[in-house]
């Protein structure tokens, strides 16, 4: 591995970001509007309902770490697409980078562009609503640490297949996250869901982390086995990934995708 | 002299069918060999080929004695790819994208290097410059100073001058003459310009088809064709069956 390959590659979007204002209102906006838009709706329910009586902020906190997820998994396709739609992606794969150099720098590029979306957000619901995320504790890295493992692993997942069968793969980029939203449990218990998809919830880390979440808020204690179910899935997805994503790389040299990305 | 590209009998088939058909060629340290054939002829699988972004089906490649399949990276640090249909980052100033190859190269001296280059290819103006803003002119010798960015020994052109006019055409021509010789570098050229290939190649391959149809110097194509320049033997090669073979 080489640091300055993996530097240069997260200097390239980093040129992107910082010098772009839209690009970085577009990143801030979204999770600010999101959380906003969260928090009014948990005000409510907290008022109105029995269950989320005794902790105004569980939807609002869910909702933050759900756009954590949700912006780590498009901020990793957003980098893909990028060198796809700046028609720089044969540029990209002739350099000397190897393929685990590249995934390196885009998992941190996406780390730093879904903090700069997040920070912002997390801010304001202190003063908005009076909640503040960090009522977590401790658990609330590990809480991030999984969604995030779980948000990167779903990037490498679409740029697979964005590698494999091209641009055509794009629109499946912007819709993982809502196919897999409901099953995610993310505003309510498993227990809501039927049987059957309960059954396919339980094999996602998000039920577990979302779960826990709700467990330290309400009941204020901490149920480690979540915590650690959650892990047990990411490993699993995430190695899953990684391999689909070699897969897919050899499948392209063999189709001829590389070249003709981005026409 | 050293044969720095070495193709053997490359294959590269999409399911049943055959782009390229058992090729083998070498280019010298020091030459700029040219590829020429009509659209679908092959040219841009065997520079995919070359670049390592196609596996061929069979046959083998070396670059400067490394073979490709096993050395992937070490070759990838010496070569390098000019075409107009890629292009660089558009939102990224100049500067900031030969910085960012020039990392990705693993290049010493970075403002050295940027310098130098935009001092030979006339580019220190444009550095500040948003590549996206920037005239079909300016954007090829800008991609030229990315693909030399890393002081390639060996350099893919794909139409390097396609849509450009006939001054940047000729300046470009000129600066690959010039820098060639002074670096000794190996060059492959795909080009339809064929009086680009006339002036810059010592030697040409003609595909059709996936295979190589004929080989040899401008000069020698011309007479043994019977025609009275490259663009005519190009013409009759077209259109002819394989009977070249």
């Amino acid at each position: 591995m080489s640091l300055t390959r993996i530097y240069g590659l997260f200097l390239r979007h980093f040129y992107l970001i910082t010098r772009s204002f839209p690009r970085i209102l577009d990143l801030v906006y979204w999770p600010t509007i999101q959380i906003t838009l969260w928090g009014f709706i948990s005000n409510f329910f907290a008022t109105h309902t029995t269950y989320y009586n005794n902790a105004v902020g569980v939807i609002l906190t869910c909702a933050i770490l759900y756009d954590f997820l949700f912006r780590t998994s498009i901020g990793f396709n957003m980098l893909f697409l990028e060198e796809i739609w700046s028609r720089n992606f044969t540029n990209l794969f002739i350099a000397p980078m190897k393929i685990g150099e590249i995934l390196t720098s885009l998992v941190i590029t996406a780390l730093i562009r879904s903090l700069i979306g997040l920070v912002p957000a997390i801010l304001l619901t202190s003063p908005l609503f009076g909640i503040s995320i960090l009522e977590l504790g401790i658990f609330l890295f590990f809480l991030f640490l999984s969604l995030y493992i779980f948000g990167i692993t779903l990037g490498i997942l679409v740029s697979s297949g964005l590698l494999r069968f091209g641009p055509s793969f794009e629109n499946i980029a912007w819709s993982t996250m809502f196919l897999l939203a409901p099953f995610g449990c993310i505003y309510y218990p498993i227990e809501t869901l039927p049987e059957v998809f309960q059954k396919i919830a339980y094999v996602l880390p998000l039920v577990y982390i979302f779960e826990e979440a709700r467990n330290i808020l309400i009941n204020q204690t901490v149920d480690i086995e979540n915590i650690y179910n959650a892990f047990i899935w990411n490993a699993l997805y995430f190695t899953l990934s990684i391999i689909l994503f070699y897969y897919s790389f050899n499948a392209a040299k063999n189709k001829g995708t590389l070249i003709n990305m981005g026409e | 002299m050293k044969n720095l590209i070495e193709v053997k009998n490359i294959k590269k088939n999409y399911g049943k069918k055959e782009a390229v058909k058992g090729i083998s060629f070498n280019v010298q340290e020091n030459e700029i060999l040219g590829l020429l054939g009509p659209n679908g002829s092959g040219k841009t699988t065997t520079i995919g080929m070359l670049l390592g972004l196609l596996k061929p089906t069979s046959g083998q490649i070396f670059i400067d004695n490394l073979k490709l399949e096993n050395h992937r990276i070490e070759i990838l640090e010496m070569i390098n790819f000019i075409s107009p249909y890629v292009e660089l980052p558009k939102k990224l100033t100049v500067k900031q994208n030969l910085n960012v190859y020039a990392k990705l190269y693993k290049v010493q001296n970075i403002e050295e290097r940027i310098e130098y280059l935009s001092e030979k290819l006339r580019i220190e103006e444009l550095l500040d410059s948003i590549t996206g803003e920037l005239s079909s002119g300016q954007k090829n010798r800008v991609s030229l100073a990315k693909a030399l960015i890393n002081e390639p020994r060996v350099l893919l052109l794909d139409e390097p001058t396609a849509s450009l006019d006939p001054e940047v055409g000729d300046f470009v021509r000129t600066f690959l003459e010039e820098y060639k010789k002074e670096k000794k570098i190996s060059v492959l050229l795909a080009s339809h310009n064929m009086s680009e290939v006339t002036r810059l190649c010592k030697s040409v391959l003609m595909m059709k088809n996936g295979e190589i149809i004929d080989q040899g110097t401008p000069d020698d194509l011309v007479a043994k064709h019977g025609r009275t320049n490259l663009e005519e033997v190009f013409l009759k090669l077209s259109r002819s069956k394989n009977e070249f073979n």
